[in-house]
């Protein structure tokens, strides 16, 4: 064939033609689609492994199961939230709690792994085992629940399991729904585990090999996750949407773009200020952080904040409603000026101060440093969209009292050292969230002497008592409101922390629905849903 | 010739106490940073005891020295190490991302040399012309202007307003796959696949951020070729050789240019260093997988192994360049490689 011009441009025009579609995603159209833009970088897709960070978690949510799971229920910001009072099934079919609370018995759905094969009770032990045995946090979290050793777990047989716990706790269950104890497909695993792997972490690391709602089929570290729908769950409601990209955006500005944009769909965990102004044109979902406080923490090692009276004198003079505003963006709820009396367990709750100078004046006279003294405030330099208003604002406050304070940024690297274990701040802001909602488990880490987020050094004779004793205990027994009551009597009257105010969690969406917010601060993919527009 | 390749072979002779120094001091200042990584793996929830797991399973409880003689073992294997925070080897790691970077700039740097260099000579032929004056405008803008800044702005009139400009979604938008990596750089790949489609998406993806880039390096690229030339066609031998007839181009391009490329290609050499790690800015705007948005994350979560990957890294890419400009002289300037020891 002599090459003519005009074949030669039809050859081009058709290999031109066919490329997109040879070389594209086949099916990119928008229906089955969405698109997710968040700040945040996924490192593994295994959330037992060391190192693992917080975005990732999202993976063992969306790509596996637990036995368990919450409930939803309307959330105070609009749309849902997950309910932490109705536990439901996932991968449990059913279960028992014997006569003591110390036999928990699962009956297993008739569900597959991806893969193909069943999910049988073996795999839930070898999961559980896994957990407890790796270290780290996914050890700490089990621990929560009173689930320390593999040998409090027991698969009786193929689609029956058994937790057999130390001591009743009403913690146990719950601490099933959270993200850790997910399961794995045991045989797949083992057949990519070798003796210095057990675990075969290195496998579970790159792939995903779970019975959940989805699968992760691509994923390139520092850029995207693509999940693709598994057609087999069992563990609830199928999702509607076929396919999901997760793109990693560190820009705030360019987040806002996108989303504004409608390219994409979900912006994920943007800074109050941008749902604040998005709030009119966009869905905005800004829903306060069930058990997450963002606190002013006053170390009660340190000289002057020995002293009540200072503590005191500092709460009265805090102008939280200022903070709220340049802080916060008014994004989430505040924790300031409630009732004096305590008649209800509600958790984080307002504190009965305000911004009163005079009073404040009235509680630093009657203190020993009736004079004043020089204190740093220290704030970490990751955390300073909220962290930095809020301590020039509370600098300003206080050196009307006479209290000089000097802010000093620490950088993020050094922050939860210097911060939280070996706790040396004098004045600090922090803001600690419990995955758990129950107040005794905030208190356990806050208010405990030793534990991690007790940055304030605090010690309490009766507080360690009250929190022991109420960590375990079953909600609806007649004591425990009345113990709760008293720890907030308690922690109101010593004040080592402050409550500043209650964060929220923005998520910004265009062409999407069905957001539901979580305890652990991901993204649930699953029920995501293509708005009519 | 062979004057030059004994030139080579020192300056590669040269480099190895330096590549050495870097392997120690980076390996003792990661350690002197503040932060304690253990802490910062154990994530949210740790206690005492699970921190000391994380440190015994980073190996970070044995002592300082042992530590130093296991990483220099692994190096010597060519293993840089596995990073905690992306959890894959830092070698894999580099490998995808200094490509991104390195087409990022390398595109930056044609795009400001072909604005720069005959901005320069345009400026330095006519002093005090509309030309001078521009070429002083966009000098003083490039500086002046924050690269973070001028992405956003770029963003925000040709994607956000006019909507012309894809998202700004990193390399290649999500539609497109990439292509099989051969050099790692897209444009290249995609051509050798011969996927125009992909080229073209990339080459969108890369206008934006290049010419904010670029318009940060253009200052100094500019600012030193006008002097350059100017110092040149001032000199005696120009003054020689209009007085002996010869043409303004030959002039020109073959005496007054030839001698000033020298300074521009340093000045080259310097801004590309300089730029490939100061980019982590625009690398954010525009959602850039570089190498210098893994740095600094590294650095901020104390992932020792990725950062002396990332110093030792730049390291050997400085020792190349600083070749390269060497090389590049002896083209340049016919004395090199005679008198250089």
């Amino acid at each position: 064939m002599t090459q003519t011009r005009r074949t030669f441009l039809k050859t081009g025009a058709a290999l031109m033609g066919a490329l997109p579609f040879a070389r594209a995603l086949p099916a990119a159209a928008a229906t089955d689609t969405l698109v997710v833009v968040s700040g945040q970088t996924i490192n593994s897709l295994d959330l037992h492994r060391t190192g693992t960070n917080r975005a990732s978690y999202q993976i063992a949510v969306n790509c596996y199961d637990r036995l368990v799971t919450f409930g939803a229920k309307e959330a105070p910001g609009g749309g849902l939230s997950y309910d932490y009072s109705t536990i439901e099934p996932e991968l449990a079919e059913s279960w028992t709690i014997s006569e003591d609370g110390l036999t928990l018995t699962f009956t297993l759905k008739d569900a597959t792994f991806q893969d193909g094969s069943k999910v049988t009770a073996h795999d839930v032990k070898w999961s559980f085992d896994r957990a407890v045995t790796v270290g780290g946090f996914p050890t700490t979290q089990m621990q929560a629940g009173g689930l320390v050793r593999p040998d409090q777990f027991e698969a009786v047989d193929d689609r029956t399991f058994v937790v057999k716990l130390d001591k009743p706790s009403k913690l146990s269950l719950p601490d099933l729904a959270v993200p850790v104890p997910f399961i794995i497909n045991s045989a797949l695993a083992k057949s990519h585990a070798t003796e210095a792997d057990p675990w075969a972490m290195e496998y579970l690391h790159q792939n995903t090999i779970g019975s959940g709602a989805y699968t992760v089929s691509r994923w390139t570290p520092g850029q995207q996750v693509v999940y693709e729908r598994f057609d087999g769950w069992a563990g609830g409601p199928a999702p509607k949407v076929k396919r999901i990209i997760l793109r990693e955006v560190p820009s705030a500005a360019t987040q806002r773009a996108l989303v504004e944009r409608g390219d994409v769909q979900v912006a994920f965990d943007i800074p109050d200020k941008d749902a604040s102004e998005l709030a009119d044109s966009l869905t905005v979902f800004s829903t306060p952080i069930e058990n997450c406080i963002h606190a002013l923490c006053l170390n009660t090692n340190f000289a002057p904040f020995t002293d009540p009276e200072v503590r005191k004198a500092i709460a009265c003079v805090v102008p939280y409603e200022d903070i709220f505003r340049a802080a916060a963006y008014e994004r989430g709820a505040p924790l300031w000026g409630g009732e004096a009396g305590i008649t209800d367990t509600a958790w984080p709750r307002k504190f009965p101060y305000v911004t009163d100078l005079e009073k404040a004046k009235a509680h630093m006279a009657a203190s020993g440093y009736a004079e004043g003294f020089d204190v740093t405030l220290s704030i970490s330099t990751d955390l300073a969209t909220w962290m930095e208003p809020a301590a020039l604002l509370i600098q300003e406050a206080v050196g009307k009292i006479g209290i000089n304070a000097t802010v000093e940024k620490i950088p993020g690297a050094n922050w939860r050292t210097a911060c939280l274990v070996e706790k040396r701040l004098a004045m600090h802001l922090e803001n600690f969230g419990g995955w758990l909602n129950t107040p005794d488990y905030y208190f356990f880490w806050a208010y405990q002497k030793g534990h991690l987020f007790n940055s304030s050094n605090y010690y309490n004779e009766e507080v360690e008592q009250l929190t022991s004793e109420t960590l375990h205990m079953p909600m609806d027994d007649p004591e425990y409101a009345p113990k709760i009551a008293r720890m907030f009597e308690i922690a109101i009257e010593d004040l080592p922390r402050i409550p500043l105010y209650q964060p929220a969690l923005n998520v910004a969406m265009n062409g999407a629905d069905g957001y539901e917010f979580w305890f652990h601060r991901q993204l649930d993919v699953r029920t995501l849903g293509a708005a009519e527009s | 010739m062979a004057g030059r390749w004994t030139a080579v072979g020192l300056r590669i002779a040269q480099s190895v106490p330096v590549v050495l120094g870097v392997v120690v001091i980076s390996f003792l200042l990661t350690r002197a940073l503040p932060g304690d990584p253990a802490v910062q793996f154990a994530g949210a929830a740790a206690t005492p005891e699970s921190i000391e797991q994380v440190r015994a399973s980073l190996g970070l409880d044995k002592p300082l020295l042992q530590q130093f003689l296991i990483y220099c073992g692994d190096l010597l294997q060519g293993d840089l190490g596995q990073s905690v925070s992306t959890g894959r080897p830092v070698a894999e790691e580099l490998a995808s991302r200094l490509p991104a970077s390195l087409e990022l700039t390398l595109t930056a740097l044609i795009l400001s040399c072909a604005i720069a260099i005959p901005l320069g000579v345009l400026a330095a032929t006519r002093p005090g012309s509309w030309v001078d004056q521009l070429c002083r405008l966009l000098v003083t803008a490039g500086v002046s202007l924050p690269t973070f800044f001028t992405g956003i702005v770029l963003i925000y009139v040709f994607y956000y307003l006019l909507g012309i400009a894809p998202s700004p979604l990193g390399r290649l938008d999500f539609i497109y796959l990439e292509p099989d990596p051969v050099t790692g750089f897209f444009l290249v790949d995609s051509a050798l696949m011969g996927d125009w489609e992909t080229w073209l998406g990339t080459l969108k993806q890369l206008i934006l951020p290049a010419i904010t880039l670029a318009l940060f390096t253009l200052a100094p690229i500019a600012r030193m070729t006008r002097a350059a030339m100017l110092a040149a066609l001032s000199a005696d031998y120009i003054r020689t050789a209009r007085a002996a007839g010869l043409g303004r181009g030959k002039v020109l391009y073959g005496y007054a240019f030839r001698n000033a490329l020298l300074p521009v290609v340093t000045t080259l050499g310097m801004v590309f260093s300089f730029v490939l790690g100061a980019n982590v800015l625009v690398e954010k705007v525009f959602a850039w997988p570089g190498i210098g948005s893994y740095a600094v994350e590294a650095l901020v979560v104390s992932d020792y192994a990725a950062v002396q990957g990332f110093v030792l890294c730049m390291a050997l890419l400085f020792v190349l360049l600083n070749l390269a400009i060497d090389l590049a002289y002896s083209v340049i300037d016919p004395r090199f490689g005679t008198e250089a020891k």
